[in-house]
């Protein structure tokens, strides 16, 4: 045990009274001291006690598998920030800002997230009148100024069939000084709707939290209910659940490689691939009736079966799937127009991406070895071990290279557990969940680390949730990696990221 | 060049599916069009209406009514005693909300075809405008997907357009949350007139799963006169298809 911080592993819930209620500079110095260790920041939230505000941080280890998790009360509307020693922090900071109605003091970038009000109506960080309708994106926007700067406003409705948000890129020609990404228009209140849960409608709202991560998401509520109630789902309900996640990662990450090839003109990969996720997507629907795993998971285990011919089903697509994958991707790395389109575009340095606290294929194309599913493992990947890929330049290139072999290790990985899938039971009983307990899981989405943090009341219901999307972690690496690029480079490093709106935004 | 002719002519090959003169290949467990028990008592059907989290049942002296606007498909439905789903029905589109209102006993509504004098300007050339409008990104997925050689929208004349002034109509996925409600509007504003309106799962015909939020609407027909309602959560790509090509007229 440690004074300062409540360690715990992912997937565990702890009772509240264990937390270390600390002082706000010790509080401070350990969130400092622990990310000059190298420890991430999972998850920093604050939670409105009375008149006062209770602010929790959920450190991650980079070694062991050890999660720690602390607290401090912030009594008044100002608190001190981090942001400019820990940019990881910066949005955080601005999040709890906005919900709590607390000024973060010293915050470089102190800036609205989603547009909304506060939790305290007579409080507002910004001091913006209570009469007035907040408006989205209005802001005030980081600016350059000088003969032949100009500025580009994108959004929120783009040209594509995508979600909205809004970029401001300040320019000198065709170069991109800065990009600016202000989001909040998918805003749909989710957090406020799982309080007082989990009720019957919960899982369906966390599944379309964002909808092309349902089980990423879902599992993480999953785990979050078996945490409070130690409930342990059955083996083959594991396995079902990593099948279902790597079945979205491919999905995703095929599309997401198709969409690249077609960013820069390339159109047999960018056809072949739009076909070919849509098959990862049935396979999903040979799980559980839908195409995004809607419907599969519940809390203590999945609800469908795979008997031995769907079994067989599946392994025969999943075999077609890699041969059609192979023969489309291949041909990327076979054109040299392609490659010289993607290699050295919208890079991001390491140290860069270690400061912001990136996730996922984002980070792990810089070069950081960093995924949930080995670093704390959970589920299926407590027993079975997908290796790590990661690549060096941190440009569109290595994310597209970490995807396509993160591609072929969820195959790997898929077809191995379709061949040894456990029998019987694949649900369990759920036991009641328990009051006065703080859960964490983490899951390993197709975009990188997705953390769901709960607070039980005495009843055992949610007295607060906490959501973190990767794409909360990573909208901060697009905008670096736009910095000295070409304008007309945005596209191509946008989909090179392909981050939530509707996840960040919740 | 030579290498990708290659693997379109070996491995990858003509893959534009049949449909609609053939059939389209449905999962074995997808969840379709509702069937409702036409035997229940008056209180197995009002415990049936009650369980169901969104609202989407209603019982009248043991007769079921199913909106298929708040309905969601969830595999687990709480109503399984008065309520399944066929697996080999895809066809959910109609042309107004109350058609969405799905009875024992009574027929199955299909989406109608445009006017004749709509019908002629967008029968063959049909743009829309899409707006996400607190969407999830999985009706924007499966509106996406039509796109590809798979369903080869385009062979139909339809597709998706960069700007709301090269628009036929607008196509809204989400429940229209707060934020996006002016940009929504706006977009709709800037498309020239004659004009049609997409309603594009359940999110948008009905709040969805968001259902009852302070931060999204009550459903885009609030704002917009909606000229198709294409229920699902989200509706399959085959169910969106199907909508829009009775709306074409191109099956009947």
């Amino acid at each position: 045990m440690n004074d300062t911080l409540r360690l715990l592993s992912n997937g565990q819930a702890v009772a509240l009274a264990e937390l270390p209620c600390l002082h706000h500079d010790h509080f401070l110095e350990t969130i400092r001291d622990r990310i000059a260790h190298g420890w991430r920041v999972s998850s920093y939230c604050g939670v409105p006690d009375g008149e006062a505000t209770v602010f929790y941080c959920l450190l991650a280890s980079p070694v062991d598998g050890l999660l720690g998790i602390m607290r401090t009360v912030c009594s008044g509307n100002s608190f001190p920030s981090l942001a400019s020693h820990c940019p990881q922090l910066q949005l955080f900071e601005r999040e709890i800002a906005e919900q709590c109605g607390i000024r973060f003091e010293g915050h470089p970038w102190f800036k609205p997230v989603r547009f909304v009000r506060s939790c305290r109506p007579d409080s507002d960080a910004w001091a913006r009148p209570v009469d007035q309708p907040l408006q989205v994106g209005v802001m005030e926007y980081y600016q350059v100024e000088g003969e032949e700067v100009h500025e580009v406003a994108v959004g929120p409705v783009h040209a594509g069939v995508i979600e909205p948000g809004h970029f401001r890129f300040q320019c000198y020609g065709e170069q991109v000084f800065h990009l600016e990404i202000s989001l909040g228009y998918q805003h749909r209140g989710i957090e406020q709707l799982l309080r007082g849960g989990p009720h019957p409608r919960t899982l369906r709202q966390v599944e379309a939290l964002a909808g092309d991560t349902s089980i990423g998401h879902g599992q993480a509520y999953c785990m979050v209910l078996e945490a409070l109630s130690r409930t342990r789902p059955p083996a083959p309900a594991e396995a079902l659940r990593g099948i279902a996640l790597e079945l979205e990662r491919l999905a995703n990450h095929t599309g997401d490689m198709g969409a690249i090839a077609g960013d820069v003109g390339y159109l047999p990969t960018a056809s072949f691939c739009g076909r070919i996720r849509g098959d990862f997507l049935n396979m999903s629907a040979l799980l559980c009736g839908s195409r995004f795993g809607r419907g599969l998971l519940t809390p203590g285990g999945v609800l469908f079966d795979l008997d031995q011919r769907l079994r067989d089903d599946l392994y025969q697509r999943l075999d077609v799937g890699r041969r059609e994958l192979t023969s489309a991707i291949d041909l990327i790395w076979g054109t040299p127009s392609v490659m010289s389109r993607l290699e050295g575009t919208g890079p991001v340095a390491p140290e860069a991406a270690r400061e912001l606290g990136l996730v996922g294929p984002a980070a792990r194309a810089c070069g950081l070895k960093r995924d949930v599913r080995s670093d704390y493992p959970f589920g299926i990947y407590r027993m079975a071990q997908v290796p790590i890929v990661t690549a060096f330049h941190g440009d569109v290139c290595s994310r597209t290279l970490v995807r396509w072999q993160e591609a072929q290790k969820s195959l790997d990985f898929c077809q191995e557990q379709v061949s040894h899938l456990p029998s019987g039971r694949y649900v369990t009983e759920m036991k009641p969940l328990q009051g006065g307990q703080l859960a964490v899981a983490l899951t390993e989405g197709w975009r990188g680390e997705i953390c769901h943090l709960a607070i039980t009341d005495e009843l055992g219901r949610f007295g607060y949730y906490k959501v973190t999307d990767p794409s909360f972690h990573n909208w901060s690496g697009l905008a670096l990696a736009l910095r000295g690029e070409q304008i007309s480079d945005f596209p191509l490093c946008n989909k090179s990221f392909n981050l939530s709106y509707c996840g960040f935004d919740l | 060049m030579l290498r990708a002719l290659k693997e379109r002519l070996t491995i990858q090959g003509y893959r534009t599916m049949s449909y609609p003169d053939g059939p389209v290949t449905l999962p074995e467990r997808f969840r379709g069009y509702p069937q409702l028990a036409d035997n229940l008592g008056g209180d197995e059907a009002a415990d049936c209406a009650a369980a169901c989290p969104w609202q989407a049942l209603q019982a009248d002296a043991g007769q079921l009514t199913l909106d298929m606007g708040r309905c969601l498909f969830c595999a687990d439905c709480p109503a399984s005693a008065g309520v399944t789903f066929a697996n080999n029905d895809h066809c959910l589109a109609t042309s107004s909300r109350d058609e969405l209102l799905v009875c024992a006993g009574e027929p199955h509504h299909y989406a109608r075809p445009l006017t004749p004098d709509l019908k002629k300007l967008f029968g063959r050339s049909l743009k829309f405008r899409e707006v996400s409008a607190g969407g999830c990104n999985a009706c924007e997925a499966d509106s996406n997907v039509l796109t590809t050689i798979g369903w080869d929208l385009g062979r139909f004349g339809i597709q998706f357009v960069a700007s709301p002034r090269h628009a036929d109509g607008i196509w809204v996925t989400g429940p229209v949350s707060e934020n996006m409600r002016e940009a929504l509007l706006k977009t709709w504003e800037a498309i020239p007139a004659p004009k049609i309106v997409v309603a594009c799962g359940a999110c948008a015909i009905s709040g969805g799963p968001f259902a009852g939020s302070p931060q999204v609407s009550t459903g885009l027909d609030s704002l917009l006169p909606v000229d198709l309602y294409i229920p699902g959560c989200p509706p399959h790509p085959a169910t969106i298809l199907e909508g829009l090509l009775r709306l074409q007229g191109r099956i009947t």
